[in-house]
């Protein structure tokens, strides 16, 4: 069985594009957030470009990063998670449709709108004619993307594989999320240490990662075990020490667990439960810098993958006051409206 | 008639979402396929429903988009004489 090792990461978020999480100031979060998309003529020709959506644009460029991060250069797979795929596209279709008395349909939007679009324009660009697949599971988009990298990797002798997530914002769909209190209502603050009001801060953004069998010198971290469940089918405490147990760890042996708390006073409860499990192990969070979408979680990996590349940890992603004696075991708690739980354990590699 | 070409010009810019490109870089026998705009085959379509919604110019043969669709000029000469709207 052989291992799983994160060697090249690429982002599109909402902080600046040349974020550095050790670094960088950081945006405020807004209740609205979109991505700060880069430049993309050196990577993309304009004749490709007008037609793609956001999300194929913020898809390719950090599929390209992560690529030339890992000096990676043949993914012997392409594997997307996304919550919504290319929304903004499949938003314009619709409204053509009613605007148009359902004639005078064009094919662009239409191309655009299916969820596995990003991942092809990957393969495409990339002339990558291997396994391409796309995951579609809500707020485990990413971990079930994750999860089939890892197990090919682990299990089925692929030695070098592309994953990413990514989402976009459109605007109908968020004032759809707005009417039905999925975001925050104007005006509200946006707390995710004591949250006060229901509802998320609304982002985008795009996280890839060229994975592999092999450690390199470039090597962030390691992918130990990957786990995703809709439901917990026995007590909280119990499922988290079982799948530690599964590989030879218990609560205390882990320097940092990272959750995805998320501004949401009803999904706080559970991450208050978590915080009771793990009062003595230092405590993360990564939403308040990335936003909260589907896929999210993608980006939460790449902070906690520096975080144990680069043996620091930044004050900014800190939710408790333990400060970490070393940093070699992390493991990541994320869920959407007590559904799509995942954990992701990584370590120092 | 250059009302028509540079109305035509705009949509065209439009429809077909041509970053970096304006008006005046788009000359009325500029050839639209191939060395000129560089459109392809999704844009002969676009053009087709734009035909469609903004004149109400039916093409029963899409074969006659190949002359159609030559220029600029071609398109509005075609557009006067055949529009409903």
């Amino acid at each position: 069985m052989k291992n799983c090792y994160i060697n090249g990461i690429g982002n599109v978020s909402i902080q600046s594009v040349d974020f550095d999480v050790f670094e960088s100031e950081i945006a405020e979060i807004q209740i609205l957030n979109k991505a700060q998309q880069p430049s993309y003529k050196d990577l993309i020709a304009p004749a490709m470009s007008r037609r793609m959506a956001k999300g194929v644009k913020m898809g390719i460029y950090a599929a390209n990063k992560a690529l030339f991060n890992a000096k990676m250069v043949d993914p012997q797979a392409v594997i997307v998670g996304t919550g919504l795929g290319c929304i903004e596209d499949s938003e314009k279709f619709l409204e053509a449709i009613i605007d148009n008395d359902e004639q005078f349909l064009t094919p662009t939007a239409f191309i655009q709108s299916t969820h596995n679009t990003v991942a092809a324009q990957i393969a495409l660009h990339l002339q990558c004619k291997a396994y391409n697949f796309t995951y579609v599971n809500g707020s485990n988009s990413f971990e079930s993307a994750l999860f089939d990298a890892f197990m090919q990797l682990k299990h089925f002798n692929k030695e070098n594989i592309l994953i990413g997530g990514v989402d976009e914002i459109a605007p109908y769909t968020f004032s759809m999320y707005e009417m039905i209190g999925k975001v925050k209502q104007s005006g509200e603050e946006v707390n995710f240490k004591n949250p006060q009001t229901k509802g998320i801060a609304l982002a985008e953004g795009a996280t890839f990662f060229a994975l592999s069998n092999h450690k390199t010198n470039n090597s962030y971290a390691e992918v130990l075990d990957v786990m995703l469940f809709n439901a917990f089918k026995d007590n909280e405490a119990t499922e988290i020490n079982t799948f530690l147990a599964k590989n030879n760890l218990s609560v205390s042996d882990l320097d940092v667990v990272f959750f995805g708390v998320n501004a949401d006073v009803h999904q706080q409860e559970f991450y208050n439960r978590m915080k009771a499990i793990f009062n003595e192990i230092p405590q993360a969070y990564y939403q308040h810098i990335s936003g909260s979408y589907d896929t999210a979680s993608a980006f939460g990996l790449k902070v906690a993958a520096e975080i144990i590349q680069k043996q620091q940890y930044p004050k900014v992603v800190q939710y408790n006051n333990i400060e970490p004696t070393k940093i070699e075991k992390i493991l990541m708690i994320n869920q959407f409206n007590n559904t799509d739980f995942s954990f992701v354990l990584l370590s120092k590699c | 008639m250059d009302a028509l070409k540079q109305e035509l010009k705009e949509r065209i810019i439009n429809a077909l979402n041509l970053e970096d490109i304006s008006i005046d870089d788009i000359q009325d026998n500029d050839p639209l396929f191939g060395d000129g705009l560089g459109l392809d085959s999704i844009d002969a379509l676009e053009l087709i429903v734009l035909l469609d919604k903004e004149y109400g110019i039916k093409l029963a043969d899409p074969k006659q988009g190949k002359e159609i669709f030559q220029s600029v000029e071609t398109m509005a000469q075609f557009v006067a004489a055949n529009r409903t709207k």
